[in-house]
């Protein structure tokens, strides 16, 4: 994943959240896009993911404080609350339970980090 | 045959049940969840639906009838306060005494029991009580307002509960039973004088081997005194029977099905009565030759009941008597036989301790065992009852779940949580080829709720033939102790490095928070500088402790819980001005909850600003050091413990390690600050401070040992220093050090060798490391709020830093807030 183009065919109406330099190597943050809270996240080699913020698990708005990191190569993010391991790129629960955190579309445009809630 | 074709005809069946306790509600979820399309009348003669019995006690202690009711079943009529009069097997039908009748198809009789009451005289005065109804518990409420002292006739598990229920109410109270010691089904006599010394202890008086002559009234006809055979007079204006229980089998008789000679209702095991279309089941039934009165057999009586009315085949053959439970705070368990050709017994009448295991003439096989004061020993050794012994008879005692688990049977449950088998766990490893323990986590759910049968999860993979190794997570083949030694001695002091160096991929929830922590026990810097920051658990992240519903709680220290009226009145201000919830914590501080993440920085600046720093309670470090009042004031204190707990609490405060620490130092024998729970707990000595080490609380609780005596403060305080460092050097990640100590080869007497006799020569470099510690100690806390660029990550949402997080809600309980969570709905795919 480029984080110059990210999926421009499921991205409607671009929403400008905050500049790229806001967002830190291998942390998330929380944005509020109209009423829903998503949870943005920068990894370690600059790309950027899009999750929903809600923790499935405990229903607190929290999945953007989780520790960043890889599982097999791939990236994710554990819930703070239980510690429960989410991929930041399909948004499956590494537990094999199935549940899923919805996720978004996410790009860079002249350093501002957009994303698209369609 | 005639029967059914007629039932038939009616296409419904009419099922009538007399009772409604437990085992009547039991009966009727599982038909309810089995499906049963028939009609279903129960009759119940208490004015209110079945409620917990075996929660009871719980109603004088604050909980109310509602939270101990059962759910109502859908589609059951039930009819309270209605007693039934008779049985009409003829023509079957019952009837009541609101005058009407009911016919049935099937009738099931679960009345229950009734407490026997000797023949003492005085028996039926006005104090005279039973305990078995929330009718009964409220008279004895009431009676209790004025009165004195009380006394439970009957020294078993209901007596003692009921025991524990007057003492609630502030009696001064008596317990007396016929037999020669307490709880005389469950224990034996060890086990008896070491429950009596608990009980004792909180101040009630125990009489054994001892009746009642007769019940005394005084002028106003109510119950003044209770005198015992030998004259002896007890002042008591309340008195309970909990003599034993009397199944209710009157109806029954009544209408000549077959009775046991000392009662109940006879029942096959299909819990048939002599007529095919009556059961009984619960306390009124005598199954397999028993009456059974616990809540577990009971509840497999109706389940077999109800399996057998939709025709299935269940049987009821008797039932593990096993218990284990909680009363007056001890620990008492029995399983298996009581007796047996050969028995270990280990006694500690002074730390209240007694576990007895009964073994087979050859010495092969476990019949059972009694433990009092620590049940430590039931779960592991259960299911091994007429099993061959799974190791050393003296080990099983002390060692009890660790060392046996790996030869458990399969049926052996591993996590209690969330009820996992050992066969579960074997099942899931074998099919899903899982190798570490995150995998047997992810597919079973054992170990994700307390944690503590992780390291039996562990020795269970071992055991499969997986090579477990020691590495930390798939990023580092490394165990924590390799990797705090190398961070040690190469001078790392980024994660980056490290796991460059070190490790593969770009780390995860298990081994950032555990380098984090080495990083900080070394002391690299601040836990949020640069790359640290995104290292750390949430709680590390925010110096706060995440709560349910996504705030935070706030834990300013406090230490030795010695606190100044003016800093009280500043906690309660912020508390206020922020509108937090406050609650005492169990280690003499004060918790502030309900804070959100934008509100940090300002609670803290205001906290700061009146002289308070962080507490550390979201850290995996030193929390607090608590203290009894000592010397300066208490009358029995030798020597001043608040001192010596304050100054612990300042030198150790920050000290990043594998797990949390605890501490707590008491001022005499007394023990009133509970030091022997602690990670490192120090009681008073006329000579100087014992130091006893790897005391833990929480779901495994373990006393400290004493590792040394009679210290000078010098003394302690070195000898503290090099076992935290030699811990935090050598454990693994989230190992306390109860955990560590048990697992520590060569056990206490190692850990004196290296750290009092410096058998490694490390001592002075774990005496310098902790010497760097103390001497560069900065509240985490100031220097965030004084840092912007750290103060930058405490906002709900980085686009809109004014707003707060619009989830977070909460709603009034007890003139505080409580949060308010919004229902899931959950995607899967």
């Amino acid at each position: 994943m480029t984080i110059l183009d990210a999926s421009p065919a499921l991205a409607g109406h671009w929403i400008p959240v905050c500049p790229y330099t806001d967002l830190l190597p291998e942390q998330g943050a929380a944005v509020l896009v109209d009423d829903r809270q998503v949870a943005v996240f920068r990894t370690f080699d600059g790309a950027l993911y899009a999750l929903g913020n809600l923790d499935p698990f405990s229903g607190a708005q929290v999945m953007s404080r989780g520790i960043v990191g890889t599982r097999n190569g791939e990236p994710t993010v554990a819930s703070p609350m239980h510690k429960q391991v989410f991929s930041l790129v399909t948004g499956v629960c590494a537990d094999g339970s199935g549940v899923t955190v919805p996720t978004y579309a996410i790009r860079v445009t002249d350093g501002t980090v957009e994303v698209s809630v369609v | 045959m005639k029967d059914r074709e007629r039932m038939e005809d009616r296409t419904r069946m009419r099922l009538v049940v007399v009772g409604h306790g437990p085992t009547a509600h039991r009966l009727i979820e599982t038909l309810d969840a089995r499906g049963f399309d028939g009609t279903v009348t129960v009759f119940g003669e208490e004015p209110r639906p079945a409620y917990d019995r075996v929660a009871l006690t719980s109603y004088l202690s604050g909980k109310s009838v509602e939270d101990l009711t059962y759910p109502a079943p859908d589609g059951v009529t039930l009819r309270t306060g209605v007693r039934v009069t008779a049985i009409d097997r003829v023509n079957r039908a019952v009837t009541t005494d609101a005058g009407d009748s009911e016919p049935y198809d099937v009738l099931v009789l679960a009345t229950g029991s009734a407490p026997f009451v000797p023949p003492v005289p005085g028996r039926d005065l006005p104090g005279c009580f039973v305990y078995r109804t929330i009718d009964d518990l409220d008279a004895i409420r009431d009676a209790s307002r004025d009165a004195r002292a009380g006394v439970v006739i009957g020294g078993g598990l209901l007596g003692l509960e009921a025991a524990d229920a007057l003492r609630g109410l502030g009696l001064e109270t008596h317990v007396i039973e016929m037999s020669g010691w307490l709880m005389p089904r469950q224990v034996d006599e060890g086990g008896g004088s070491v429950l009596r010394g608990h009980i004792e202890g909180l101040g009630l008086t125990i009489h054994t081997g001892a009746g009642v002559r007769s019940i005394e009234a005084g002028p106003d006809g109510r119950v003044t005194s209770l005198v015992k055979p030998d004259g002896e007079a007890i002042d008591a204006q309340v008195v309970v029977f909990s003599a034993g229980i009397r199944p209710r089998d009157e109806l029954a008789r009544a209408c000549g099905l077959e009775v046991g000679e000392r009662g109940g209702i006879v029942v096959d095991a299909s819990m048939r009565t002599s007529d095919e279309r009556i059961y009984a089941i619960g306390e009124c039934a005598l199954a397999a030759g028993m009456v059974y009165g616990l809540v577990g057999p009971c509840n497999t009586q109706a389940e077999v009941a109800a399996e057998r009315i939709l025709d299935g085949p269940a049987t009821f053959t008797g039932a593990d008597m096993s218990t284990k439970l909680k009363l007056l705070g001890v620990e008492v368990a029995q399983f298996g036989a009581m007796s047996g050709a050969l028995d270990v017994t280990y006694m500690d009448p002074v730390g209240g301790v007694y576990k007895r295991l009964f073994i087979s003439d050859d010495a092969k096989t476990l019949l059972g065992g009694i433990c009092v004061g620590d049940a430590g020993p039931y779960n592991a050794l259960r299911p091994f009852v007429g099993k061959p012994l799974p190791g050393a008879p003296s080990d099983l005692l002390f060692a009890g779940a660790g060392k046996a688990s790996v030869d458990l049977p399969d049926d052996a449950q591993v996590c209690s949580c969330n009820n996992v088998t050992k066969g579960r766990i074997c099942e899931a490893i074998a099919d899903k080829g899982l190798t570490d323990v995150q995998g047997i986590k992810d597919c079973t759910r054992a170990g994700t709720t307390c944690g503590s049968c992780v390291p039996m999860l562990k020795q269970i993979l071992v055991k499969s033939g997986v090579d477990v190794g020691k590495a930390l997570c798939e990023h580092f083949a490394h165990s924590r102790a390799e990797l705090f030694d190398i961070v040690n001695v190469r001078g790392i002091t980024t994660f980056s490095q490290l796991i460059a160096e070190h490790g593969t991929g770009r780390g995860c929830d298990i081994c950032k928070p555990a380098v984090a922590s080495i990083l900080a026990s070394l002391g690299r810097g601040h836990i949020l500088d640069g790359e640290q920051a995104a290292l750390q658990d949430t709680n590390d992240q925010f110096l706060a402790n995440i709560q349910k519903n996504g705030t935070y709680s706030v834990v300013p220290r406090i230490p030795g819980g010695e606190i100044t009226p003016d800093k009280l009145i500043v906690i309660g201000e912020v508390a206020r001005d922020f509108g937090l919830y406050t609650k005492i914590t169990g280690a003499q501080r004060i918790d502030l909850l309900g804070a959100r993440v934008e509100q940090l920085p300002a609670i803290w600046r205001r906290l700061v600003d009146a002289g308070f720093e962080s507490g550390h309670a979201y850290g995996k470090a030193l929390r607090t050091v608590k203290s009894c009042v000592g010397s300066t004031w208490c009358r029995y204190g030798v020597q001043d413990s608040v001192g010596l707990a304050i100054a612990l609490e300042l030198r150790y405060r920050g000290l990043r390690s594998p797990h949390k620490l605890k501490s707590a130092v008491s001022g005499c024998a007394r023990e009133c600050a509970e030091a022997r729970s602690k990670d490192f707990g120090i009681i008073a000595t006329e000579q100087g401070w014992n130091l006893y080490v790897g005391g833990n609380g929480g779901f495994k609780p373990r006393h400290a040992d004493l590792l040394a005596s009679d210290l000078s403060t010098d003394d302690l305080v070195r000898t503290i220093d090099r076992f935290l460092m030699f811990y935090i050097r050598t454990a693994d990640r989230l190992q306390r050090t109860a955990a560590w100590l048990e697992n520590l080869d060569g056990g206490l007497d190692y850990l004196r060798e290296v750290i009092m006799e410096d058998s490694l020569g490390i001592c002075a470099e774990l005496d310098a490391q902790m010497e760097r510690h103390v001497s560069t100690y900065v509240d985490e806390w100031r220097a965030t709020i004084e840092d912007p660029d750290k103060l930058r990550r405490f906002v709900s949402f980085v686009n809109a830093p004014g707003v707060p997080d619009p989830s977070i809600s909460f709603e009034t309980e007890r003139d505080q807030i409580k949060p308010m969570l919004i229902p899931l709905e959950v995607t899967r795919r």
